[in-house]
């Protein structure tokens, strides 16, 4: 086996140029795959954030009074599918304007508490039980607006699964286009070492002894194209959380996990032995006949 | 040691082995004669299982080489040398590196390589271009590099297909001269050519092939281009 390898090393070597364009066909591969996972992963854990708030959030009128509002209050809370009810003023709204928006003062200069809506958040028990308290509360005279996150969810779910099929696709068909890249360079190889190759058959070289180092040479390329792929994202993803984050703080997702990452690290390795096993050994048995 | 028993082989419709058959003990020293087309390289292919007879029985060893599995036809070429006319070195190796290819092919560790290699390139009187490449060496030199490299890991057999047929006489004479001791040292030599000068002056045995048919096999035997 290590000679096999020191083989694989010389070829490399001596082919630099192949050997960077197909390292590269596998970063993209690799790059493309690690984005839609991250980003199916992200939009997951936006839509596990949503969904583990069954809230409807009604927007009182100008003007109602505290009386009204403690009655809408009492009734929700008579209610068998609510489990929490907060009574959100507009002082209570001006300070969760200030605490969001903290960094950005020209923002918080224009903002005073009456151009701010008191309101209450209503949890539900169960989050299908979201859009008949919405019915209940649009119907009610003190009300002016309900928002229910279910439109948020069904928005999330639909862009989650969109990303899904779409990375599925792109990254399906950039594991074959790498796998057959590797198989053209291998192949170009195989060719290449015509002479060499008769001269080791005539010398007793074992058909593995003579394969083996192709084969090494195609897990290579995807080892690198997936190994430098994953530290170009982690690193983008590194230097981008902190602008992110002012974004999608709540859902909880960035900082991304390191454990995270490095289950991702291993799929991906695991992938780009196959696809570079796949591609050579698919050379190895189309041109080199031992 | 080498048994031919009735070996016919044909290309197409081209005869190239007629009937073949003769025994070759260990240690012999043989020249396979004859003009160009005569069967000389078929002869030698089938020997080391590059090319398959039509019918007949072929030992090598104690081996039906025939019979022989895919799989076992590494070993059989592990026991055996082979120097070609044309040398077949490979050009991005050094001298030293081609020599040391038979044995990586064996699994040998590098501290092995390398004092095999050394022993045989001293040997061959090679040993101070062990570092250039091949096209950096004269014709003799590379045919010593290729003989060592067929001899390196001590075979049974060395065949020899026309190693002299690109050199100046002088060189070819030096090449005959180390086959000769290679043999001496009780390896079985099998040299295909068609150089008269050559197998007339060593006075080995002599298989004469004409049209892929044995016209003669001499001991101490002459050959005589008509």
């Amino acid at each position: 086996m290590n000679r096999s390898i020191d083989y694989a090393k010389k070829n490399i070597r001596r082919t630099p140029y192949q050997a960077i364009a197909a390292s590269m066909v596998m970063f993209m591969t690799f790059f493309a795959l690690l984005t839609f996972s991250i980003l199916a992963l992200g939009f997951q854990s936006a839509l596990q954030f949503f969904e583990s708030k069954p809230q409807v959030i009604a927007f009182f009128k100008e003007g109602t009074t505290q009386r009204d509002v403690s009655a809408l209050e009492n009734a929700l809370k008579q209610e068998p599918t609510v489990s929490n009810v907060k009574y959100v003023s507009k002082e209570d709204a001006l300070a969760i304007y200030h605490e969001k928006n903290k960094d950005d003062p020209a923002l918080l200069e224009l903002v005073t508490p009456d151009i701010l809506p008191s309101s209450l958040e209503i949890s539900a028990k169960n989050p299908e039980d979201l859009s008949a308290l919405a019915q209940i509360l649009k119907k009610e005279p003190a009300i002016d607006d309900v928002i229910v996150p279910e439109d948020v969810v069904q928005t999330l779910a639909s862009v989650t699964r969109v990303i899904r099929v779409v990375g599925i696709s792109t990254v399906g068909f950039l594991l074959i286009f790498a796998a057959l890249v590797i198989l053209m360079v291998t192949g170009f190889k195989i060719r290449l070492k015509r002479n060499e190759i008769e001269i080791m058959r005539l010398i007793g070289a074992s058909p593995s002894f003579i394969r083996t180092p192709f084969i090494l040479e195609g897990v290579f390329y995807g080892v690198t194209g997936a190994l430098v792929a994953w530290v170009f994202s982690y690193t983008l993803i590194w230097y981008f959380t902190p602008f992110m984050q002012g974004f999608i703080k709540e859902i909880g997702f960035l900082p991304i996990d390191p454990i995270l990452m490095l289950i991702l690290l291993g799929i991906s390795l695991v992938i780009s032995i196959f696809v570079g096993m796949l591609g050579s050994y698919g050379a190895v048995r189309r041109y080199l006949k031992i | 040691m080498i048994t031919f028993e009735n070996v016919n082989k044909k290309f197409g419709s081209t005869q190239a082995l007629d009937d073949v058959s003769f025994e070759i003990k260990q240690g012999e020293f043989v020249f396979i004669v004859g003009p160009s087309g005569a069967g000389k390289s078929t002869l030698l292919k089938i020997i080391t299982r590059e090319a398959l007879p039509n019918s007949g029985k072929i030992l090598v060893g104690n081996q039906d080489i025939i019979k022989m599995k895919t799989n076992d036809i590494p070993k059989l070429r592990r026991k055996i040398g082979f120097v070609f006319q044309d040398f077949k070195l490979l050009d991005d190796r050094t001298v030293f590196e081609n020599v040391a290819l038979t044995l990586e092919v064996l699994g040998k560790t590098d501290e092995e390589i390398s004092k095999m290699v050394e022993h045989t390139l001293k040997l061959v009187e090679i040993w101070p271009q062990r570092n250039l490449f091949p096209r950096q060496l004269s014709g003799g030199e590379a045919q010593r590099s290729a003989i060592a490299r067929a001899v390196v890991s001590k075979p049974d057999i060395v065949l020899a297909d026309e190693p002299t047929g690109d050199l100046d006489p002088k060189t070819a004479w030096g090449v005959i001269q180390l086959l000769n001791e290679i043999n001496s040292w009780g390896t079985t030599v099998i040299m295909a050519t068609h150089n008269q000068e050559i197998v007339n002056t060593l006075k080995r045995r002599v298989l004469i092939l004409k049209n892929g048919k044995i016209t003669s096999d001499t001991k101490e035997g002459r050959y005589e281009v008509k």
